[in-house]
């Protein structure tokens, strides 16, 4: 697998934001992915709004609603168009948050086949665990699409097996329940990112909670990347067609503080 | 009593063909496995079952009634009709079963703190029960919809030492609170056990809920042995995410004889879009911790859903339902809100039952079904609970006003 997201994190940490997908509306989010570039994103993580999601808090789980408010039937490809239309301004790489289903109804094999084609490249399927990857990695591998896998404060040993099985990167999870800003994180994640490093070089963000600059600066020290959705997507809920420049502006302060950071030798 | 066969079926994969599975955040794996390993150790553990014997005796009041429903078979002048009566069961309804079990799982895995949903607040009341039995910790989440649908459940639950959560999420109904109570447990996986009501989720929930629900063939089978020497032609129960249904079935799976029919809620119609009715209208998908059949849309958003009924009122069904559908051993039937109504009232006035509204779903279809029939053949119906939740909204329903 030659994962196209791995090398993002070479010689550096990463800033990974996210925003959902038609919050608030089509033009906005294409607005949203070029402005995240602008400000530095080194991966633009798109949510695709889904009806239910579970493993997101109270945030996110209003970005979606919003999203599907006045669209409840918001076909997965005017999602891919979005992309279609960011990719006329923007390389950045993407990679989408969704839930299984969406995959499964648009069919395993023509969705990853259509990330393959707009360069994006990696999923991140959170009710998709490692017992059941093996029904889509087989086939998101021969589209070069990296399954980001998630591993979190209770994995325990679990974690060489998800760890052993990762490309591209590795979406740890700060702390337990949803996602949503928090001031408290799990107190030893770096041990947990240790246990991490002694399976696989494939680089660790850390991501659930982090909004401001110094949490960034303090994850990005511990792993290789800050990953940061729910204080985005508030941006985006409080500025809604505005968002744009002020996505670009936060963006630019929280890359600076995960780049503050020297890269860890010891990796 | 004899013992419960909690080994009906060994199935320790959580795959019913190509359906179950566990589609569940990784925060939650490591307990789901736990849980899944410490099932597969208790249920062959000899005093794990006989602690389950003797609540389901002494505790629940089982065994249950076979009843045969004389005047309804003079009435519909075709096959004898057996009622399964589990509305007879302490708190009234077959979820006492289900929680028993899992609440005595919970207990020996070391757990002090019981989390559920609950739809018309059945389930919740019987996790509250059991809860208040083991003296353990309640909390029970609840589509904001369904408190004020169902306030006097809410109070039952609080009367018994719950918390009561309403949900303000989503469309605020029984698929909210499942989500909710799932995001409860993520933050919370240590001391809590989320007791899920019905045969569906992520493994082992399908087969737990199965297994402990099995009980209501397991007798009935005996039952009808004792008082006819035969099988029955025909087990008919209703099917909401399907856990009556799949107890009802369980121990008649391997009988080809018997026909399994499960009974939908079609709400008004199983060709509008007002139904909760899953495997006529539904397709296969992913939600909820299952590959499973659902109501969802072509993007695989999941849909609304609508009954009369609030515990039928689930856009999914539990996976061996959907396998059992798939390979045609079971039939799957709507049943619309005014049928339901209409067997409410029938099997009041005849057999003088007042039948939980869920339940006369499948009372309904026997009314359609038995005059087909010969008159040597049988049916069993299972009553999964009593109406007395329901009398107000009947009434409601047939525009009758009642002060409350």
């Amino acid at each position: 697998m030659n994962s196209q997201l791995k090398p993002v994190f070479t010689n550096q940490k990463a800033f990974i934001p996210f925003v959902t997908a038609n919050d608030p509306n089509f033009d906005t989010t294409v607005q949203n992915i070029v402005a995240l570039a602008e400000g530095g994103a080194d991966i633009v993580e798109l949510g695709v709004p889904f009806s239910d999601p579970v493993a997101d808090g109270p945030v996110i789980q209003a970005a979606d609603l919003r999203a599907l408010k006045d669209d409840p039937d918001l076909p997965m490809d005017r999602v891919f168009d979005m992309v279609v239309e960011a990719r006329k301004q923007t390389a950045v790489p993407i990679a989408f948050l969704t839930y299984v289903n969406i995959v499964f109804q648009y069919g395993y094999d023509a969705f990853c086949q259509r990330c393959a084609e707009l360069d994006i490249r990696g999923l991140v399927i959170p009710d998709l665990p490692f017992e059941e990857r093996d029904e889509l990695a087989p086939i998101a591998e021969r589209y070069n699409v990296d399954i980001i896998p998630l591993i979190t404060p209770t994995s325990g040993d679990r974690i060489a097996k998800i760890a052993g099985a990762a490309t591209g990167f590795i979406y740890v999870v700060s702390s337990l329940g949803v996602t949503g800003e928090r001031s408290q994180f799990n107190n030893d994640l770096t041990g947990l990112i240790a246990q991490i490093r002694a399976v696989t070089d494939v680089p660790a963000a850390i991501g659930f909670g982090i909004h401001t600059p110094e949490q960034a600066a303090e994850m990005a020290n511990i792993a290789d990347g800050a990953i940061v959705g729910s204080a985005c997507v508030n941006i985006v809920a409080e500025y809604g067609t505005q968002a744009p420049a002020k996505l670009r502006d936060y963006t630019r302060q929280m890359k600076a503080a995960v780049s503050g950071v020297a890269k860890n030798p010891a990796v | 009593m004899t013992e419960l066969n909690l080994a009906l079926n060994p199935n320790t994969t959580g795959r019913y063909g190509e359906y179950g599975g566990q589609y569940i955040p990784e925060t939650l794996m490591n307990e789901l496995d736990n849980m899944a390993k410490a099932y597969e150790h208790f249920k062959n553990d000899p005093t794990f079952k006989t602690e389950l014997h003797d609540l389901l005796v002494d505790y629940a009041n089982r065994p249950s009634l076979l009843y045969y429903a004389k005047r309804m078979t003079e009435d519909l002048g075709g096959a004898q009709i057996y009622l399964k009566r589990e509305d007879l069961n302490h708190t009234g309804a077959h979820k006492i079963n289900n929680v028993i079990g899992q609440a005595l799982l919970a207990k020996h895995m070391g757990k002090t703190r019981l989390i559920a949903e609950t739809g018309a607040g059945q389930h919740g009341v019987a996790t509250a029960t059991i809860a208040a039995y083991f003296g353990m910790e309640c909390e029970v989440f609840m589509g904001k919809e369904d408190t004020d649908r169902q306030k006097l459940n809410v109070y039952r639950m609080e009367l018994l030492g719950a918390k009561v959560h309403p949900v303000t999420s989503g469309s605020m109904v029984l698929k909210d609170a499942i989500n909710a109570a799932l995001q409860d447990w993520t933050t919370r996986v240590d001391d809590t056990f989320y007791l899920m009501g019905s045969a569906t989720g992520p493994h082992p929930y399908p087969l737990m809920v199965r297994d402990f629900q099995s009980i209501i063939s397991q007798e009935s089978k005996a039952q009808l042995q004792d008082q006819t020497g035969q099988l029955p032609d025909m087990v008919v129960a209703c099917v909401g995410g399907g856990s009556n249904a799949i107890g009802s079935f369980a121990n008649y799976i391997d009988d080809p004889s018997v026909q399994l029919v499960g009974a939908e809620a079609a709400g008004k119609g199983v060709d509008t879009n007002l139904t909760a009715a899953t495997v006529e209208r539904g397709s296969d998908g992913i939600f909820h911790g299952m590959k499973s059949m659902f109501l969802q849309n072509e993007t695989g958003q999941i849909n609304p859903v609508y009954s009369i009924s609030a515990g039928l009122d689930y856009p999914g069904v539990g996976p061996e339902h959907a396998h059992l559908a798939a390979t045609g051993r079971a039939q799957y039937v709507g049943v619309t809100d005014d049928e339901a109504v209409a067997a409410f009232e029938y099997i009041a006035k005849t057999e003088g039952i007042v039948a939980a509204i869920e339940s006369c779903h499948a009372v309904a279809y026997v009314q359609k079904i038995a005059p087909t029939m010969r008159k040597d053949q049988i049916i069993v119906c299972t009553l999964s609970g009593r109406g007395d939740k329901d009398v107000a909204s009947i009434a409601k329903y047939k525009g009758v006003a009642i002060d409350e």
